[in-house]
């Protein structure tokens, strides 16, 4: 009997083995670090060979974790960072450059004058996007300009682009012996290069960014089995793959119109399902596909990504030496009853969704002799609150859908106070599941789907249970209040860096 | 220095020597600077790193203080606590399907630190701050067991909220004796009616309690006909609340 599922969680510091049993219950977890290597300031790179390493090691130590083999799995499923490049050669297997990661910024120029060039509004009409240095097409296009050969020997068909789910599936189902080349709707949606309504590659975008068709891989649904493991786990079928805030939002169950969960961690990113409509936000955020099943037409969501989440409590820990350790944040925070007028917005690299102000910097105003290292502490976890609530109102005014609650999940939901902050601000109950790790029990949903371990999306729900509520206890006066504070001081960050300075 | 016991001052002045300087230095250089042998300075050290006093560089074997001495003052950070218990309660509750609760030492009373909703999808409210009297509960009774502050609690009130609370130190004393021996604690209707809770310690260095795990729900879903926790259950809190009290240890 194949009684459990696995999923390979392919994510920016680790790659882990998770394995679930029917109810969705976690049973096991094996974990990898690997190398961050950053050859010049803005440049963030990943050894995919380290990747698919590790990849190995993990798969057997999950399952003799859970005193488990391959043959106790009835599906792999797999969720990946989004949007980190790797190009590979066919014929040897080997990775041609290191992968650019998502957090790479070196295609800023490269996307800029994309955006000013006569294909801008066709990108923003074929595939939901603006184009931003974010998305993987723009890097494999640095790859092909930079590394020696790869232009020539990509027309001919001996080279492989991938998101990292495509390197792993293509490994996994052989490699140069057999190897599948597919990737997922929900990864190639952010590639820049797919029609988010035929969910196929789209020639224009090919030609905009003059990228040779031979290099990409397949476009499958997210449940659907790829093929078998060769190695790893052999025998194993694949059974699905997802972007990691995707597979979040299959995981978290969000299956109708309206449905939304927000992760909470080094950044925060809101999806909502939108059902059959792709919209097309006034207000700054993603179109972007949810998800596809076999046979079915697909899912759309709306994205809103909050860029310094997390990563506010890690400066201030790491930078500030305000705190030990992340969660002393909420001790600190808790000696006082309120913010004492000190607010932080947290625009370190200018202001995202919904504002999108790239001349914008950070601020603490309201500084008084008054506050102190706790009040700053309020700040930060506020600045969260806040910047969720923006979100929200922004997806509210594109879709006409208000929120009645919110799904969250991440790291930062073991912080209490942020999450009842979060509530506070909404004004809707915040909810969060049993199973902490949405990710990676998305990828197990969709390969459980796909070879019948589950029998329907219904049957998934059943899994989800709330774990905890937090319910709204701010009153309206004190939220339009702390609200018009929290405008004025994000008004403070606006247009701080000119044409003349130093770029920092 | 008639009386003092020779083992614990060469300690001291190990630590002492090892905290004036900033580098780690070879095992040569204490035995040397002591004017010991090289294995009574061995024996030291080994015993130091033991209780993290001292560590020892992997690549050089060389030796320097731990973090343990300087953090001896420190109260574990309560927060920290919940954001390393957060993924075990959760399997907890998974498991058991029961409600799961944290709790800590906060005066006389524990504090729930952490909480995790029976996963029935009943309605339920987040008891995260609340504060529960610590002779009427399994966490309480496990905190004033293995904390060594609530030995402290001499003039500690017992109301009575139900028949069966123990109200008198005898009683107390008794079921927390118990407790300490055995390492857990089941409780029977002693806060409310009905509602019957398993705890078990959250251990930090050598053993020492900063909080205790518990499951907690109605009678007949933790208590067995025979009066004593439905197969399973003790197992599992112990062993979740053990994988935290070695969760915390890595990290700290």
């Amino acid at each position: 009997m194949r009684a459990y599922v696995a999923a390979i969680d392919q994510g920016t510091t680790s790659t882990r083995c998770l394995i679930f049993d029917h109810h969705g219950r976690m049973v096991s977890v094996a974990q990898h670090e690997h190398a961050q290597h950053y050859p010049q300031p803005g440049w963030a790179e990943h050894d995919a060979a380290e990747i698919w390493r590790n990849t190995l090691r993990v798969l057997p130590e999950a399952l003799a974790d859970a005193g488990l083999s391959a043959d106790d799995l009835a599906a792999v499923g797999i969720a990946n960072q989004r949007e980190t490049t790797v190009v590979w050669d066919r014929t040897t297997g080997r990775p041609l450059a290191r992968a650019i990661t998502w957090q790479d910024t070196r295609t800023a120029d490269l996307v800029e004058d994309l955006n000013r060039g006569p294909h801008a509004d066709l990108f923003r009409e074929v595939c939901g996007l603006t184009p931003a240095g974010y998305f993987a097409a723009p890097r494999l296009r640095w790859l092909l300009d930079h590394v020696p050969g790869l232009e020539r020997r990509a027309r001919s068909g001996e080279i492989a682009f991938g998101t990292m789910e495509s390197w792993l599936i293509w490994n996994l189902t052989g490699g140069p012996d057999g190897g599948v080349h597919v990737t997922d709707v929900t990864n190639a949606s952010r590639t820049l290069l797919m029609d988010i309504r035929t969910l196929d590659w789209d020639q224009r975008l090919l030609d905009a960014l003059d990228i040779p068709r031979e290099l990409l891989p397949e476009v499958r649904p997210n449940a659907q089995v790829y093929g078998e493991c060769v190695v790893g786990l052999p025998g194993v079928p694949i059974g699905g793959a997802f972007g990691d805030q995707q597979a979040a939002l299959f995981g978290q169950t969000c299956f109708e119109a309206g449905e939304a969960k927000c992760t909470y961690g080094t950044g925060a990113f809101l999806l909502m399902n939108t059902g059959d409509q792709i919209p097309t936000s006034e207000h700054g955020l993603i179109s972007t596909v949810a998800y596809a099943l076999e046979g079915q037409a697909p899912v759309y969501a709306t994205e809103g990504s909050i860029a310094v989440a997390g990563a506010l409590v890690q400066w201030f820990r790491d930078s500030l030496e305000m705190i030990r350790s992340a969660p002393e944040i909420e001790t600190l925070a808790r000696r006082v009853e309120d913010n004492g007028g000190c607010y932080i917005v947290p625009a370190f690299a200018g202001l995202f969704a919904p504002r999108w102000q790239p001349d914008a910097r950070g601020v603490v105003v309201g500084l008084t002799s008054y506050v102190t290292r706790s009040h700053l502490a309020r700040a930060v976890l506020e600045a969260t609150a806040w910047q969720t609530a923006e979100v929200v109102e922004a997806m509210a005014a594109d879709t006409g859908i208000n929120f009645a609650r919110l799904k969250v999940d991440g790291g930062m939901t073991a912080n209490h106070l942020l999450m009842q902050s979060v509530a506070d601000v909404l004004a809707v109950p915040v909810e969060r599941p049993l199973v902490a790790e949405s990710v990676s029990l998305g990828a197990a949903y969709a390969a459980g789907l796909a070879v019948g371990y589950w029998p329907d999306l219904q049957g998934l729900r059943d899994n989800w249970h709330r774990a905890a509520v937090w319910e709204p206890a701010m009153s309206d006066a004190l939220r339009r209040r702390e609200r018009a504070a929290w405008d004025r001081a994000v008004e403070r960050t606006l247009h701080w860096v000119h044409d003349d300075d130093v770029a920092r | 220095m008639p009386g003092s016991i020779q083992s614990i001052e060469r300690a001291a002045v190990v630590l002492h020597f090892l905290g004036a300087l900033s580098e780690p230095v070879p095992l040569g250089d204490v035995a040397r600077m002591l004017a010991l042998p090289k294995p009574t300075a061995h024996g030291i050290l080994r015993t130091l790193c033991e209780v993290g006093f001292v560590v020892q560089e992997r690549d050089t074997g060389r030796y320097a203080l731990g973090t343990g001495l300087s953090r001896l003052g420190e109260a574990l950070d309560p927060h920290l606590l919940r954001s390393r218990a957060v993924n075990w309660a959760d399997g907890l509750a998974a498991r058991t399907e029961l409600e799961v609760q944290l709790g800590i030492l906060t005066g006389q009373s524990v504090e729930v630190l952490h909480h995790v909703f029976r996963p029935d999808g009943s309605p339920q409210q987040l008891r995260v701050g609340e504060l529960q009297p610590l002779h009427a509960t399994a966490l309480g009774i496990t905190l004033l067991a293995f904390s060594p502050a609530a030995g402290r609690l001499h003039d500690l009130r017992l109301p009575a909220y139900t028949p069966s609370t123990p109200v008198t130190r005898i009683d107390l004393t008794r079921v927390v004796q118990q407790t300490f021996r055995r390492g857990w604690v089941l409780t029977d209707g002693t806060l409310r009616p009905g509602v019957a809770a398993v705890a078990a310690p959250i251990r930090h260095h050598i053993g020492i309690g900063v909080g205790a795990l518990a499951v907690v729900g109605p009678r007949d879903r933790v208590i067995a006909a025979a009066g004593e926790p439905r197969a399973g259950i003790v197992d599992q809190v112990v062993a979740a609340a053990d994988a935290i009290s070695v969760h915390l240890q890595d990290r700290l």
